[in-house]
């Protein structure tokens, strides 16, 4: 999938201008109680425009006119603003679901016989089999076989991924494509029910929630609207004591100023926004719920392998013990090796063709010795009698001590120094004697300790989950920088520390494939399951990663944080803005008959209706030219929660006061132009 | 010029060197820890075992506000009776008459409610019983009611997560027997030894120079004035209240005073501190009420001390500042700061008049009344503080980009559901009363009332909206000190503001306790490094902030017709 990044697509501005129009149904309006009272002031302006035509008194029906229009664009500003985060989020979504049209699927009768099926015909439970070459028509989980499958449809990662049935990556996604073999695949999801169309609906905003977060401020925003209500209907038997007539067109571009219509208006683009920015980072959340959480998230807990470190153990060093020449050692370990197709296998070789030494192919007439559980060592019998193993410290010497043979004491020096350093040491004898040791390390991922630091800073403590003994798990957690960490992990052990720490307050997030993690997915407060992953995982977590990126979590905290700190910061912005309101419309109200209050007048504004209009045209323009910064996000610092605050007071508070005085008095001079 | 400023610096730090030792030893009180007035004890369980109450019995908030709103039903209907029958009851040496049932009404609210707006005079409204046993009685239970209250809110932060905040009615009468009573008998002493008045004989009688026989009256004032101002409550004994000579003979007595009215707002926020063991916290909400305070002062002091600009046109020169409506004794400084401290704090007494004051003088007479959170009243300063504290806590957790919490536990919708309507309630109550008067100004002058509409306001005007603006805010915020120039003795200002300040007292004090409450239930959140500490100038700072825009545009209309069009008019 392709990033858009544009934010003003001309077809999706098109769409989201119809859709500006559509969304001023009063039954629409009334869900944004900030809104609709300004769709309310609208028409009373739309009824006094007309009215003035015959009557005098309340104003120029031009002057009124200008204001109903006004105010009408200060509506239509807000639904666009709506309308285009709702637009993006659906083309995001298009371009996802487009992956998966109507395709040919070839449903496995109960009888045995193949029936070809239009891909929207299956049901959940149905069986299906894709071979080589095709596109895989739903969503579903392999129930035999194994397969290479391209799924750079959805992830844009083209490097094909191998899935298989019963393990953790038995998933596959509709639209992806297999490359090698045959699988039979079972239907997971009814169509119309996967998690995409969810999100699609999500964003769509017919069954969009409300966040808890948003419900609050609401509830905020609502309250202000009302004491502006009650200010604004008081000032007439105010007015009226002071022998002041104001005109209702006045009055109620005073209202308009003064309700946030500025976060009003913007509200739901910016919830829109965050769950479509999660979509660009090829997360779908099951809720927008979701989303805001992991803003909150305490506790982060992450797997070891393929999060913090890369994969696998490498072989690192080979430590021959004293009278051993290297090259002979070296040759021994490659030996050991060749038929070892485990990772830690195939990297003994690769260190030592770096250090220049030449493979020299397997030797004719050898037996390979297989790893077993018993033996815990593998190894290889040449036709010439050298009897080479390799494997754990202490299996090795049981070999060479069972032979009655000394094991040398500073290999057990070796064995040890590895061992604290978090590495994996393997032993290799041949002819039951040690030959020396190779060093087997865990390799950090470059750049995730500084990831880690920006996750500290964001007051998010990270735990990693891993198999090893504690200590190589202490030793790699200080490496990269975690802060806590699970070691000889089983499933259950998640599971109790995600319990342990959400009974101290926190909310603890994870990202987990297997089924066995499920239950652990389904207790954290954000579980985010890798598209490759399991049914159950996927239906256990509240996100899922298209990517089966370990590390987007850190990006789903900071998209959780961003849409707070982005509707924060508009609210503040929006209230700081009323207080030049104040200062253009309150002296314009009262000049006729309190020409004192002159002095009130700090901008220098050219006449009253001119102060009047400027004020609700820059209300109005305010909306659009923060539209981009609703959508894109405020940008969020892991500067500490003080820091930023201080600093987004700064830009927002103070820069909200300051803003509109040069805005109203630049738009003043420009319409005094024409008044 | 320079004594006068100095004995107002010398009183303000007076007052913090009393307040705040004050402060921790309420703390310790409060929470049950050794005291040395735990000699008190026994009274305190005999007043438990005469009102068969059980003090070990716990409380959730819901049940807190159900005793408190009990008690002070009753207290409601037993002073109506009293007030209306007073002239049929003893001790009544001056033959006073007993009021009318809506000046009862608005009088037995206004005393509940430690408003203590008087639409009746001293001398000749009420009887040394009604004084006594039904003024002076509220001073001391209403200043007990909102330091209880405002206890109950301690509680809820005390321990991480709770339901179990404490006993009320012990609460109440420790704050009466270890803080009000005590600290009342002091004051009464200094009080009665620099002349006020305090025996039971009716009025005195002498001869003028011209030969004119004068009556004066006089009563058991002292005791009053001591609890009227260390309970914030600020109705006088007489009708000019603490510019009354009697009432506040000297300048002594005026620091006294001065000092009294303070000290236990401020000790509240330094208990509130120790209470719930995190004293940043304290300090810092001292930091903002302070610098609000003088915010509020030194441009008051600045206006009053200039002297006043009509004056100086007529050529006058006023090297004494505005003398208009101040005792000689005091000056204009010591009334400055008085005005301002009896309008941050909602006490309310008065040693000069209001009315005659500077236009922007009166601006921010107003505005403390309509912040009210600046220190505030005897604990309810610290519950509106609360609410103000809450809305930026929400709106500052949405900018740091979390779930806002306080003090570790999430602030959520049904908490900013409360807060948004008390914050609503002010602006409801001030700009709707004083809609309503003007409106029946403008409309219905000739309407048949005791006084009639048209004759209200002493100054048509800009000045008379500022009367009535001023009379409304007062009994919002509880406060209680008239601008006075206002005919409010009739059954519209009676009712009007006896709703006002009933709503304005108990809606304030059910809202911020019910948030506590309902957070302190809540599970508690460690702080990390994400959390927003509320203990820091920059969270001050927005605090601050808050206070200041949500007031600004809610009043800015009425303000600019009332104080600024007179000031800018008198400039010109």
């Amino acid at each position: 999938m392709k990033p858009n990044n544009k934010l003003f697509e001309p077809a999706l501005v098109q769409t989201a201008l119809k859709q500006s129009f559509i969304k001023l149904d009063p039954r629409v309006m009334v869900r944004n109680p900030v809104m609709f009272t300004v769709e309310v002031g609208t028409l009373v302006m739309a009824y006094v425009t007309v009215y003035s035509f015959s009557h005098s008194g309340q104003g120029s029906p031009l002057y009124n006119f200008f204001i109903f229009l006004v105010l009408l664009l200060t509506v239509l500003f807000a639904n666009f603003a709506e309308a285009i985060a709702e637009a993006r989020g659906k083309a995001q979504a298009d371009s996802l679901r487009k992956t998966r049209e109507e395709t040919p699927a070839k449903v496995l009768l109960a009888n045995g016989t193949i029936e070809i099926r239009s891909s929207n015909q299956l049901k959940k439970g149905d069986v299906f089999v894709c071979e080589t070459g095709d596109t895989i028509p739903t969503d579903g989980e392999i129930i035999e076989g194994i397969a290479t499958i391209d799924e750079s449809a959805i992830t844009g990662e083209s490097a094909p991924v191998i899935r298989e049935s019963g393990g953790d990556k038995s998933s596959v996604t509709g639209g992806t494509k297999v490359l090698s073999d045959e699988i039979k695949v079972q239907v997971s999801t009814a169509p119309g029910e996967s998690f995409l169309d969810k999100m699609i609906a999500l964003v769509e905003g017919a069954s969009r929630q409300k966040t808890p977060n948003e419900i609050a401020l609401t509830i905020l925003l609502a309250s202000f609207t009302l004491v502006f209500i009650i200010v604004c209907v008081t000032l007439k038997p105010f007015a009226d004591y002071a022998n002041t007539p104001i005109t209702i067109a006045a009055l109620i571009s005073l209202f308009v100023c003064l309700i946030p219509t500025t976060i009003g208006g913007l509200l739901s683009a910016i919830g829109i926004a965050g769950m479509d920015r999660a979509l660009r980072a090829n997360v779908i959340t099951k809720s927008g719920k979701a989303v805001e959480t992991a803003g909150d998230i305490d506790v982060l807990l992450l797997d070891k392998t393929g999060t913090i470190t890369i994969g696998n153990r490498k072989a690192t060093n080979f430590y021959p013990t004293a009278g051993v020449v290297i090259k002979d050692f070296t040759d021994a370990c490659v030996l050991s090796s060749l038929a070892d197709e485990t990772p830690e296998g195939k990297s003994i070789i690769e260190l030592a063709n770096e250090q220049g030494f030449k493979n020299p192919g397997t030797p004719q007439g050898s037996a390979f010795i297989k790893f077993t559980a018993e033996t815990r060592s593998s190894g290889l019998d040449t036709a010439d009698g050298r009897r080479i193993r390799k494997g754990a410290f202490d299996s090795i010497r049981n070999i060479v001590e069972k032979a009655g043979n000394i094991f040398p004491s500073d290999i057990e020096d070796h064995v040890k120094s590895i061992a604290t350093n978090g590495g994996t040491p393997l032993v290799v004898s041949e002819n039951e004697k040690a030959l020396g040791v190779i060093e087997l390390q865990d390799i950090i991922k470059p750049g995730i300790s500084e990831r880690f630091e920006r996750l500290r800073k964001m007051g998010v403590k990270t735990v990693m989950v891993t198999g090893d003994n504690p200590l190589t798990a202490k030793y790699i957690a200080e490496k990269a920088g975690v802060d806590d960490f699970i070691a000889e992990a089983k499933p259950e052990d998640k599971m109790n520390y995600i319990k342990d720490e959400q009974a101290l307050g926190k909310l603890v997030a994870m990202m987990g494939d297997g089924t066995n993690d499920a239950p652990a997915l389904a207790q954290a407060d954000v579980g985010v399951a890798m598209n490759s992953g399991t049914q159950a995982a996927k239906e256990a977590g509240n996100m899922v990663d298209l990517d089966n990126d370990p590390t987007k979590l850190i990006e789903i905290v900071e998209i959780g944080k961003q849409l707070l700190i982005t509707r924060g910061t508009l609210t503040t912005f929006s209230i700081a803005n009323d207080v030049a309101k104040y200062f253009a419309i309150v002296p314009a109200l009262f000049i006729a008959s309190i020409p004192a209050l002159q002095s009130l007048n700090i901008m220098g504004l050219h006449t009253p209706e001119s102060a009047i209009m400027s004020a609700v045209i820059f209300n109005a323009i305010i909306i659009p030219i923060l539209i981009p910064l609703a959508l894109k996000g405020v940008a969020y610092k892991p500067i500490g929660a003080t820091a930023l605050l201080r600093r987004n007071l700064f830009i927002y508070g103070i820069g909200g006061v300051v803003a509109p005085f040069i805005g109203i008095k630049l738009i003043d001079l420009v319409v005094g132009l024409f008044v | 010029m320079n004594t006068e400023l100095i004995g107002i610096i010398a009183t303000f730090l007076l007052t913090l060197v009393i307040a705040i030792p004050l402060g921790k030893y309420l703390a310790k009180v409060f929470a049950g820890e050794k005291v040395w007035t735990d000699f008190l004890k026994p009274l305190e369980n005999g007043i438990y075992k005469l009102s068969g109450i059980n003090i070990k019995e716990q409380m959730n908030w819901k049940q807190q506000l159900k005793a408190l709103l009990t008690i002070n039903i009753l207290w409601l209907v037993y002073g109506f009776f009293v007030l209306i029958f007073q002239d049929k009851l003893p001790f009544n040496p001056d033959g006073n008459p007993g009021m009318t049932p809506d000046l009862a009404f608005n009088t037995i609210i206004s005393f509940v409610a430690n408003c203590n707006l008087q639409h009746y005079s001293g001398e000749s409204g009420v009887s040394y019983l009604t004084q006594q046993f039904v003024l002076m009685f509220l001073q001391f239970v209403s200043a007990a009611t909102g330091i209880a209250a405002a206890v109950v809110l301690f509680k809820a932060f005390r321990d991480k997560t709770t339901t179990q905040l404490g006993n009320f009615w012990e609460f109440f009468v420790r704050a009466i027997t270890r803080l009000l009573l005590p600290l009342s008998i002091v004051m009464a002493l200094i009080l009665t030894f620099n002349g006020t008045p305090a025996s039971y004989d009716g009025k005195d009688q002498f001869v003028s120079v011209q030969g004119d026989t004068v009556n004066v009256s006089r009563g058991p004032a002292a005791q009053l004035i001591a609890i009227k101002h260390l309970g914030t409550n600020g109705g006088g004994y007489f009708g000019a209240n603490s510019a009354h000579p009697f009432e506040n003979p000297s300048y002594l007595t005026n620091m006294v005073e001065m000092i009294a009215q303070v000290i236990i707002p401020i000790a509240m926020i330094i208990a509130f501190g120790y209470f719930i063991r995190r004293k940043k916290l304290a300090w810092t909400i001292f930091g903002v009420m302070t610098i609000g305070l003088f915010m509020l002062m030194i441009p008051t002091l600045s206006s009053e001390l200039g002297g006043n600009p009509a004056l100086a046109k007529m050529g006058i020169s006023q090297a004494t500042g505005a003398m208009e409506g101040k005792e000689v004794r005091f000056g204009p400084a010591a009334t400055a700061y008085w005005s301002t401290l009896t309008t941050v704090i909602s006490t309310g007494s008065v040693n000069g008049m209001h009315d005659s004051t500077m236009p922007l003088t009166g601006l921010w007479q107003l505005l403390a009344m309509m912040i009210n959170g600046f220190y505030g009243g005897c604990g309810v300063g610290l519950l509106n503080y609360f609410i103000y504290l809450i809305i930026a806590v929400f709106i500052s957790g949405l900018m740091v980009g979390r779930t806002p919490e306080f003090l570790g536990h999430k602030v959520e919708a049904r908490e900013i559901k409360i807060a948004a309507i008390i914050t609503l309630l002010s602006p409801f109550l001030i700009l709707a009363g004083t809609a309503i008067s003007s409106y029946v100004f403008t409309n219905h002058g000739d309407a048949a009332w005791a006084v009639q509409p048209k004759a209200w306001l002493n100054n048509p005007g800009f000045h008379g909206f500022s009367e009535m603006l001023y009379e409304v805010t007062s009994s919002n915020a509880n406060n209680g000190s008239g601008f006075e120039g206002l005919g409010d003795n009739n059954v519209f200002w009676n009712v009007l503001t006896g709703v006002i300040i009933f709503l304005g007292r108990f809606l304030p004090i059910i809202g911020p306790v019910a948030i506590a409450g309902l957070l302190g239930a809540k599970k508690f959140i460690p702080e990390s490094a994400g959390t927003l500490k509320t203990d820091t100038k920059t969270f001050a700072l927005m605090t601050f902030a808050v206070i200041l825009v949500l007031n600004a545009l809610s009043y800015f209309p009425a303000l600019a017709l009332g104080p600024l069009a007179e000031y800018f008019t008198q400039l010109r």
